[in-house]
């Protein structure tokens, strides 16, 4: 069994919002997208994951092992990165490190000294000097410095430009070159993940829509146009959503072969993108 | 190793990587023997995800063009001369067969299109 990661069936329940029977698992040598419209439940999973709150039901298992019998153990092991900052304003990088290093048996310091030289972070400088990339950044040279296997990440880049993006992605890249560890990274911006992602989990409303390879989501998916005269009662069924306009329509349909059988030359068939996936699925059928 | 990767071409991604890695060894700019860089080596260069180049990869092994050995890499192929002219002209045919199907829509007689491949052969 070669899961980092592996979550059965995990309920929560607060007033308005459940987390209903989430389930899904991450190989090691992998990284997983988790995507979804913000309250769809990225966050909360994310920290029944970390147990900074309690779930109601279910099982997280990490390297194996219980998430909350081996708490000490497996955080040991895990590298997380959110996007609040949560330092203090008035200290260095260097004292925050001298605060947070000892928690770890595995602190290295001259792998954190490195990713600051590579991230261009002054070890002088102070949190409140820095621009939100580079708070960004500093977070994953002190989630990584302690070489975690799992990394776990919410929402890294959210409120980054492009380029600090392309950046984080290619810092993911890296790290995943070691075939033993695993990352798990939730965003809103799908296109961090057309590219790099291994794996992508769908979360919609408490529920998990799907956890799969993203080729094989990519290659069966596909938006199909074509004129609304198309569309009568069984041709719609072909499709998660479809938006209408005056000149003709545009829809998702999960399985591209079959869709292209039904409608033939008729129709134009494009590759769909996570984001065109997440779109349709979330708001499925409107007309304009 | 040159390989591109497009976006905007229905070729699944996979196939235009093990197409490309396919056409450096028929034209021996690969020779036998020779390393392929690891499949996370790859997807880290081309910004892709592990399973799309170990798709492409295990697509070309199961052709005979690679052979992974097992904690050491993947390597190119010995096979010999004939087996890779073989695989060669089996490409060609393949691609006379999509210029006889456009010549067919271009409603061109067989003698039209013989008469130009023989002024093309000439010139090359």
């Amino acid at each position: 069994m070669n899961n980092i990661l592996e979550i059965t069936e995990l309920r929560k329940t607060f007033k308005g919002f459940t987390l209903e029977d989430i389930s899904f698992r991450l190989e090691r040598g992998y990284i997983m997208g988790f995507i979804g419209p913000n309250g769809a439940g990225k966050s909360t999973t994310i920290r029944l994951i970390m147990n900074l709150i309690n779930r109601d039901g279910g099982d997280i298992k990490i390297f194996g092992l219980d998430n909350i019998k081996f708490e000490r153990e497996v955080k040991q092991r895990i590298g997380f990165v959110y996007d609040e900052n949560y330092y203090y304003e008035e200290l260095t990088l260097l004292e925050i490190k001298r605060f947070i290093a000892p928690f770890y048996r595995q602190w290295d310091d001259r792998a954190f000294m490195q990713y600051l030289h590579r991230f261009d972070l002054a070890p002088k400088k102070r949190v409140k000097e820095l621009s939100k990339g580079m708070k960004m950044k500093f977070s994953l040279a002190l989630a990584l410095s302690h070489h975690p296997e799992l990394i776990i990440m919410d929402e890294p880049t959210s409120g980054l430009d492009p380029v600090f993006r392309n950046e984080v992605l290619e810092i993911l890249a890296d790290i995943i070159q070691d075939e033993t560890r695993g990352i798990l990274f939730s965003t809103h911006i799908t296109s961090d993940l057309d590219k790099i992602a291994d794996y992508v989990t769908f979360i919609n409303q408490g529920r998990i829509v799907f956890s799969e390879a993203k080729d094989s989501l990519l290659d069966s998916y596909a938006l199909v146009k074509g004129g609304r005269e198309l569309l009568d009662r069984d041709t719609r069924k072909e499709f998660v959503g479809i938006r209408e306009n005056q000149f003709g329509f545009e829809a998702l349909t999960r399985n591209a072969t079959h869709t292209r059988s039904i409608f033939g030359d008729r129709v134009l068939v494009e590759r769909a993108t996570l984001e065109d996936i997440m779109l349709y699925t979330v708001r499925g059928n409107t007309s304009a | 190793m040159k390989i591109l990767i497009s976006y905007s071409s229905k070729d699944p991604l996979y196939e235009q990587i093990a197409r490309q890695i396919k056409e450096h060894i028929l034209r021996g700019e690969l020779a036998p023997g020779e390393a392929l860089p690891s499949i996370r080596n790859l997807a880290r260069e081309l910004q892709l995800s592990v399973i799309t180049t170990k798709r492409a990869y295990e697509e070309l092994e199961r052709e005979g063009f690679i052979e992974s050995v097992g904690g050491k890499g993947t390597f190119v192929s010995g096979q010999n001369g004939e087996l890779i002219r073989e695989k060669r002209l089996r490409a060609l045919e393949h691609k006379l067969g999509e210029i006889v199907t456009e010549s067919k829509a271009l409603s061109l007689t067989l003698a039209e299109l013989q008469e130009m491949l023989a002024l093309i052969y000439e010139e090359g």
